[in-house]
């Protein structure tokens, strides 16, 4: 068949995208800029009303029942392993887009390829008994990552791992962060697909089969084995997916499918949908203009679309829960926007999208984020702080900053980090923990809590006042250390995760020569930053007990903190993120990737506080650390602005993977009214963006809030009650009461 | 230090403030005010300080925040109060004026009167000051003087004044209950803005305790101890006889 055939194409323009996958062409062709306002939104439908309402109930009954409704422990999840499910069988015609991980809603599959002793201690944690016939399978016919990457762990880093100076780390779950272009299902179909990636497989068989091009051939067959049972699911409920959608409630159908496949075979930590509103936007154009659905049945297909994203669950294990906690899935999907020409992406379907928190009310999933720039339409910045304002649920990243690097097709992959939409991958390595790095310098390698050597034994600082100067030196070569056992063991976790659990899935729905990111990550990152100034400017006595451990810190005087806009700080910042990511890239990275880092630490920063000894910053031991790039709890001293500016001279191209700031603003303090405050918000961002700041939460509530939904969670308004937290949104009621108080110690910018 | 700047005692910086004046603003806080108000919430800028700080520095430091203030932002002197430093204010105004910044000042009106000197000094403020906050604290003098150790009549001078050179002014007026919200004063102070044509907007701000803990921390009894902050009800009612916010 010749390709421009299709009956699906009728009115697209443009020919690139026709001959060979090329979603981003299509887009640019065929997309309609609106600079309108929000006036011409719709309702929430009858059906969606219903649908949601019963979903609700189903999350009410998942809480009731300590966080999970419902768990599989006999089926390995996979593309085709249940038949359809729905919300609720007897209004499944109500269902706009259909399809469930598993055969009912909210219900968690069972995913052991990560490791089994994980799957099967999620099931356990809530009261489920695991497979005995799985188990056996899993251990004595069947490897799993889990099992290969600690067979191969070194001693060295199994120390430095349970000494929690690197956590998180992607080696009992899925390392997640692919985002595979679910796009090209509704826009080529799967067969048009299949033979694309055929074609790459006659063009890797080259004369010689090194090692890379066996893997690539075997993983190209995957892809390709993926994209077939994509369409056998899709045939489940009903369709037929070979063939290009025809209109825009297939398009939705389509793209949902393809990231449900992704949802069915991975359990990463994040599992983002990408950028899907102008895409979506140019079949809806196609329709209205047609007369083929009204505005009404538009909103109704984006909203049940948004639901389903809402619904996305994985079993997880109490250990996963302390480092992200919220039940998190990362399910990010991006509005906004500017292209490379000039134009800016802002369709009717971006304000659709953001228009779901108000058809449905707040919600932490999909972690709806606005790509953002000062020259975006004015009434689409309007409509975007009402939302934060109302419902807390919206992030923004600097779309000035990420274009130049990812182009005007990236997706957000994570909570903050870009990739190039279809073109890319990333190896997801958690962090490492610069602050406690920093007290390995001082104390020679020993861990201070566990009094254990885990680096190398350098000479400790031994006098009774910390010299800058020596301290440097010995941060310097520990931080090198650091850098170079933390690639090796992501190297190591990377290699394996291909090997024993490839995303064949999203693989399939990216280009087969891809670029390939290796995302490292900081955790203390403020801390690390006012103990050197502290050590710089003040006097910092070292307390050590009996054994001669440095255990605690006295501070004699003032010294400048980050978060105030003060450059003897914010310098100190600079230096320790540039350092850091050249510390990185003097390693091999595997498969030739390239390195970035981030200073993001989602809610783990609780955990890693606990693991974190006293610090010379003043912070006692075990408090949580301050989250991502964020300053110090207590250090701003001359408001939010101060606080933002100080962030924003972090050089996004050196954290490439992101830097993450969350703020938290009383609408008191936002200004009188909403019209105004949404005016004031829209400053705050142009004028924080423009200075090349990376990413922004918001926050807007007062405390007042926070408390009463700590003691009241029973409460039908908190029920879905968000937060933002580092990079993603979480329901407040579903964070420990430990996380609860973090969030209340942070700053909260309010009026006096 | 150069001959060309005054100083100026500045107590703080608020970077965000968002409901003092237009826009988001850059607000300075400056030390020393001769006002006792009992629901203070700044007792700590009372005490009058010497001045330290030029308005070259702190302009220089407001600047870094020109990227958030777009339309209708810009810098607002606070205190304290300010026009016990007018020399300072005109001169960090006057120089924000050439870089075409919005400026707004916050002020009690307590020092106001017209004597030569003082009218002098203050018309060259006013040159270079785009809007007036001008709190009235009461209409009724006697309970203006019980609240704030001050008589009320040249304050409402002031208020003419601005009136008669056409200043742009917003009214600001803490709502205390048992203290400032009597319906009968809120009609009187409204038949008086009436009177007025320069006004742009009236703020009833409801009174909150959280500047008690300064007291605490300065060894002063809190005065209003037990007053809680107004109901809604009564805030809206005040709204409403003022036209307000």
């Amino acid at each position: 068949m010749l390709k421009s055939d299709f009956q699906a194409w009728e009115g697209f323009e443009g020919t690139k995208w026709k001959d060979e996958v090329n979603v981003r062409d299509f887009i640019q062709k065929n997309y309609t800029p609106y600079d309108g306002n929000e006036d011409f939104l719709a309702d929430s439908s009858e059906a969606t009303n219903l649908l949601w309402e019963e979903l609700k109930g189903l999350q009410k009954e998942e809480r009731a029942r300590g966080g999970v409704l419902d768990m599989e422990t006999e089926i390995v999840s996979s593309l085709t392993a249940y038949g359809p499910g729905y919300i609720n069988e007897e209004m499944k015609d109500l269902e706009a887009v259909v399809g469930l991980q598993t055969d009912k809603p909210l219900k968690r599959a069972f995913m052991p390829y990560g490791g089994i002793r994980m799957a099967e201690e999620a099931c356990r944690t809530y009261g489920y008994e695991p497979s005995e016939k799985l188990h056996e399978i899993f251990t004595k016919y069947h490897k799993t990552h889990n099992d290969a990457v600690f067979s191969a762990y070194t001693p060295e880093m199994k120390l430095a791992r349970r000494n929690k100076i690197l956590t998180g780390l992607p080696d009992t779950y899925g390392r997640g962060r692919i985002v595979g272009d679910y796009r090209r299902i509704p826009l080529y179909g799967i067969d048009f697909l299949i033979e694309e990636k055929k074609k790459d497989m006659a063009n890797h068989s080259p004369l010689s089969m090194t090692d890379d091009v066996i893997r690539i051939r075997e993983e190209i067959a995957e892809q390709i084995k993926a994209l077939e049972e994509m369409k056998k699911m899709a045939a489940i409920y009903g369709f037929d997916i070979s063939r290009p959608a025809e209109n825009g409630k297939e398009a939705a159908q389509w793209l949902y499918f393809g990231y449900l496949a992704a949802i069915k075979t991975q359990n990463g930590a994040a599992m983002s949908v990408g950028r899907i509103s102008t895409f979506l936007d140019i079949y809806f154009q196609r329709d209205l203009e047609n007369g083929t659905f009204t505005e009404y049945e538009i909103q109704e297909i984006v909203d049940h679309l948004t639901m389903k994203f809402r619904m996305v669950k994985f079993a997880r294990i109490p250990s996963y829960n302390q480092l992200f906690s919220g039940d998190p899935v990362w399910a990010t999907l991006d509005v906004a926007g500017m292209g490379i020409d000039g134009r800016h992406m802002v369709t009717k379907s971006d304000f659709r999208f953001l228009h779901t928190l108000e058809n449905m009310g707040p919600s932490p999933e999909p972690n709806l984020t606005v790509l953002y720039s000062s020259r975006l339409p004015e009434a689409f910045k309007n409509y975007s702080a009402k939302i934060s304002i109302d419902t807390s649920s919206v992030q923004y990243e600097n779309d000035d900053e990420m274009r130049i690097e990812w182009g005007d097709d990236y997706s957000v992959c994570c909570c903050v980090s870009a990739t190039q939409t279809g073109k890319e991958m990333q190896f997801f390595g958690a962090r490492a923990n610069l602050a406690k790095c920093l007290l390995y310098a001082i104390n020679g390698g020993i861990d201070e809590k566990t009094k254990t050597q885990v680096g190398p034994a350098y000479r400790p600082i031994t006098s009774d006042i910390l010299d800058y100067d020596e301290v440097m030196d010995k941060y310097d070569v520990m931080m090198d250390w650091l850098a170079g056992l933390y690639v090796n063991i992501l190297n190591l976790i990377q290699y394996f995760h291909d090997k024993y659990y490839y995303e064949a899935a999203e693989m399939a729905l990216i280009d087969t020569d891809v670029r390939r990111t290796f995302a490292t990550g900081i955790a203390g990152f403020s801390h690390v930053v006012d103990s050197l100034s502290a050590i710089k400017y003040a006097t910092v006595h070292v307390i050590r007990d009996e054994e001669g451990l440095a255990v605690d810190y006295e501070i004699e005087g003032d010294f400048p903190r980050y978060g105030n806009d003060d450059d003897r700080a914010d310098d100190i910042a600079v230096w320790l993120l540039k350092t850091f990511m050249n510390k990185i890239r003097k390693h091999h990275t595997y498969r030739n990737s390239e390195p970035t880092t981030s200073i993001l630490t989602i809610t783990s920063n609780v955990v890693y506080g606990k693991a974190t000894g006293a610090l010379p910053d003043g912070r006692p031991a075990g408090e949580p650390l301050s989250p991502g790039a964020n300053p110090a709890y207590g250090a701003e001293q001359n408001g939010l602005l101060a606080s933002l500016n100080s962030v924003a001279k972090l050089p996004y191209e050196y954290a490439l993977d992101g830097i993450s700031n969350t703020q938290t603003i009383n609408p008191t303090a936002l200004g009188h009214t909403l019209e105004e405050q949404a005016e004031n918000l829209v400053s705050t961002l142009d004028g924080y963006f423009d200075q090349g700041a990376h990413h922004l939460n918001v926050n807007v509530f007062g405390l007042e809030k926070l408390y009463d939904a700590m003691e009241h969670p029973e409460k039908e308004e908190y029920a879905n009650f968000t937060i933002r937290v580092s990079g993603y949104a979480v329901k407040f009621i579903d964070l420990t009461r430990e996380q609860q108080m973090d969030v209340i110690s942070r700053t909260c910018h309010g009026a006096l | 230090m150069s001959e060309n700047t005054k100083l100026g005692a500045v107590h703080s910086i608020e970077t965000f403030g968002s409901v003092d004046g237009p826009g988001v603003r850059y607000v300075i806080f400056l030390q020393g005010c001769q006002m006792r108000c009992k629901y203070c919430h700044n007792a700590d800028t009372w005490k009058i300080l010497s001045p330290d700080q030029s308005a070259d520095e702190v302009l220089k430091k407001a600047l870094r925040y020109k990227s958030y203030w777009k339309k209708n932002g810009g810098i607002t002197v606070s205190g304290g109060e300010p026009l016990l430093q007018m020399d300072f204010v005109i001169d960090l105004f006057e120089k924000a004026k050439k870089k075409g910044i919005h400026t707004a000042l916050d002020t009690s009106g307590q020092p106001f009167n017209r004597s030569p000197e003082f009218i002098k000094k203050f018309d060259r403020l006013m040159n270079v000051c785009d809007l007036v906050l001008l709190d009235i604290k009461h209409i009724n003098s006697n309970k203006h003087k019980l609240l704030t150790s001050h008589p009320n009549e040249n304050i409402l001078d002031l208020a003419s004044y601005l009136n008669e050179i056409y200043k742009p002014v917003w009214i600001r007026h803490v709502l205390v209950p048992g203290i400032t919200d009597d319906p009968d004063d809120l009609f009187a102070l409204n038949e008086f803005l009436e009177s007025l044509e320069n006004i742009e907007r009236v703020e009833v701000l409801p009174y909150h305790s959280m500047g008690a803990y300064k007291w605490k921390n300065l060894n002063m009894e809190y005065p209003l101890e037990g007053v809680e902050a107004p109901s809604d009800e009564s805030i809206m009612q005040a709204r409403k006889i003022l036209n307000a916010y």
